[in-house]
């Protein structure tokens, strides 16, 4: 049975809706790039940018006064930048699961949106990249994180999850750069052949590679974007996995625990969607592309959001269970503190967004409503920031020894590197918008009707 | 210098994925070897169609995936007990156990890697130059339309015979393009 009679069967709505052809599909997402600039790309490309000058003048300032300017204190020695750093690694997730798994479980709905979510995960992995690099207090010897031979003749120690940890990220980013760009070849392809200035095309054609379509090519070319999705889709279970040790392999209670890996990845699934439904119901309204990215596209997300965040919740309530069963004190105290303690107001910040927020989604009523997916997916990614907060200060703050005790306040430094960090990905994410096709053509002309050699004939 | 034989080819549009499909099929049993069919996208079950055997690029994945496995573990393995011995955590030197994520990490770096690169040498890119370039109709592949292009050196090749099968099969706008 064919796709399109599968469709018909099952009263599925088409992928992609208004009854495109090949050609509209080339022109209404190549028309995005060649189009005249509008005038609020600007605006939010000033106001961006300006966010992420504030970063870099925070970084430059970090650089020149040390990390004395951060609100660190004794107990609490991990503080906004790690938050940062698992917070922006999280949001990377969603662009690697839709590019990755749902490619390897053949579900054609991806083809919509896996362009820009692939790119939202490199410009939110640079952002991640940026908090353990500045973090080191040594900046100029941040190169000492990878092993090379050296005149100390020393090794980095590959029994620590922070080196684990340079391997992962470093992997996932490289090997998402790579994924993204080879997807972006064929559509170089289009690009180059459709404009007629000689600049543009001289850059299009360089990008392009000389792809020619042919099915020699093609041949390779599926090959590779398998073997690529094969690779990525333990990278998405990994790389926040690896994350999570760098916590759970500590003996502070409130982090040695063994359901943190499955825990990390659902809830940088959960963050992942947030952020590419936030993205993606802007994108479509701004650029009326509401026929290739359709409702039933943001269904799909509203209740992947809905499946990750009820694991996130699970998580949460068995981490209770497991410190009340194991009977260890510190570990009590560490999670009731959390629940009734100083630092209670971003614990229950943490249930409402993540537990409370993403219910609403079991009602179709509201996941086929704009306005409520928009506010619940910021929601979410509030939350998802305060679950880290949660889990790094307060188990921090209030360790073993009450004479150690401090409660932790950031400064006016670390709140304008994390909101110059936003401008940084924003940046990247309207030049991205602007210059490159944010749609992957080649792959929705793939899962249209038309493109199954069987359409028009009955034969199987 | 010897001077290079110049690369030329014959172009063919074809309406749709059907009859691409089905013009391949054709051109496979009339014995062509030197022949594409460019299209804006992969169609399934072509590979079959033009007599093609499956790309060995997953080989190549495999082989350089388990070489940046193994690289990975040794790296650890000298660094951590032959050259810089230090006693971690009580920890024996060579501590397999931990160095399983590095060793992940290389395998799928390499892996991937060898998945872009090997695939632009298995398609013989970058080369931004080829006689299909000439052709001003056949900018349209990347857009909607359908190609087969058949080399003037197949052994097969007949200027008259090739055209007439072309057309006898439903192609329509057909160049002889040349490379300049």
């Amino acid at each position: 049975m064919s796709h399109t009679e599968h469709n018909k069967k099952f009263h599925e709505p088409p992928l992609i809706e208004n009854n495109p052809t090949f050609g509209s599909i080339t022109s209404d997402v190549s028309g995005l790039v060649e189009a005249r600039t509008p005038l609020p790309w600007y605006l939010l490309l000033a106001m961006s940018v300006s966010l992420a000058l504030l970063m870099f003048g925070m970084i430059g300032y970090l650089i020149f006064e040390g990390v004395g300017i951060w609100g660190l204190n004794v107990p609490v020695s991990w503080g906004w930048a790690i938050i940062n750093f698992v917070f922006w690694v999280g949001i990377g997730h969603a662009g690697t699961l839709i590019s990755a798994i749902l490619f390897l479980l053949r579900q054609k709905w991806r083809t919509s949106i896996n362009r820009f979510a692939e790119g939202m995960t490199i410009f939110a992995v640079i952002c991640a990249l940026i908090f353990p690099g500045i973090h080191v207090g040594r900046i100029w010897v941040v190169y000492w994180l990878l092993p090379h031979p050296n005149q100390m003749a020393m090794w980095p120690n590959f029994r620590s999850p922070l080196v684990w940890d340079i391997f992962a990220v470093a992997t996932y980013f490289l090997v998402s750069a790579m994924f993204w760009y080879m997807g972006l070849i064929p559509d170089m392809a289009t690009l180059r052949d459709r404009t007629k200035a000689k600049v543009k095309k001289m850059i299009y054609g360089f990008l392009a590679l000389g792809w020619r379509g042919g099915n020699r090519q093609w041949k390779h070319y599926e090959m590779a974007y398998l073997l690529l999705a094969g690779l990525s889709t333990p990278l998405v279970l990994s790389v926040h996995s690896v994350v999570s040790t760098d916590f759970a392999t500590s003996v502070l209670p409130g982090w040695h625990t063994t359901i943190f890996p499955p825990y990390f990845v659902a809830g940088a699934v959960f963050s992942g969607f947030a952020m590419v439904t936030t993205l993606a119901i802007i994108v479509r309204k701004i650029y009326k592309i509401e026929h290739i990215i359709t409702m039933s596209h943001l269904d799909k997300m509203a209740k992947i959001m809905l499946a990750t965040g009820m694991m996130v919740g699970y998580a949460y309530s068995i981490e209770f269970f497991v410190a009340w069963y194991s009977g260890n004190e510190y570990e009590i105290f560490t999670f009731v503190n959390r629940a009734l303690g100083p630092y209670a107001w971003g614990y229950w910040i943490m249930i409402t967004c993540n537990m409370i927020v993403p219910q609403l989604f079991w009602f179709k009523k509201f996941r086929k409503s704009i306005p409520v997916l928009f506010v619940a997916s910021i929601l979410i990614n509030i939350g998802m920031w305060f679950e880290r907060f949660v889990i790094v200060v307060s188990s921090l703050s209030q360790d073993f020894l009450p004479s150690s005790w401090d409660y932790y306040k950031p400064t006016i430094y670390d709140i304008g590197t994390f909101v110059g960090s936003f401008g940084l990905f924003l940046t990247l994410f309207l030049l991205f918008v602007r210059f490159l096709p944010i749609i992957a053509m080649s792959e929705v002309k793939g899962v249209l009707p038309q493109a199954d050699p069987h359409h028009h004939s009955q034969h199987e | 210098m010897k001077k290079q034989k110049k690369h030329d080819l014959v172009l063919a549009e074809f309406d749709g994925v059907s009859e691409l499909l089905a013009a391949a099929e054709k051109i496979r049993d009339a014995g062509y070897k030197k022949f594409d069919c460019h299209s804006p996208f992969p169609i399934h079950g072509m590979d079959e169609a033009m007599g093609l055997k499956r790309s060995p690029l997953g080989w190549m994945v495999g082989i350089m995936s388990l070489t940046g496995a193994a690289l990975g573990m040794a790296l650890q393995w000298w660094t951590s007990a032959v050259d810089y011995p230090l006693v971690i955590a009580g920890k024996p030197f060579f501590s397999y156990q931990a160095f399983v994520p590095v060793t992940f990490g290389l395998a799928v770096l390499f892996g991937a890697v060898t998945a872009l690169f090997g695939m632009l040498y298995l398609n013989r890119l970058p080369k931004p130059w080829h006689p299909v370039f000439f052709s001003e109709n056949f900018s349209r592949f990347s857009d909607d339309a359908f190609f087969v292009s058949i080399d003037t050196d197949d052994p097969q090749f007949d200027e008259k015979q090739t055209i007439d099968l072309l057309k006898s099969i439903g192609g329509g706008t057909i160049e002889h393009v040349h490379e300049k």
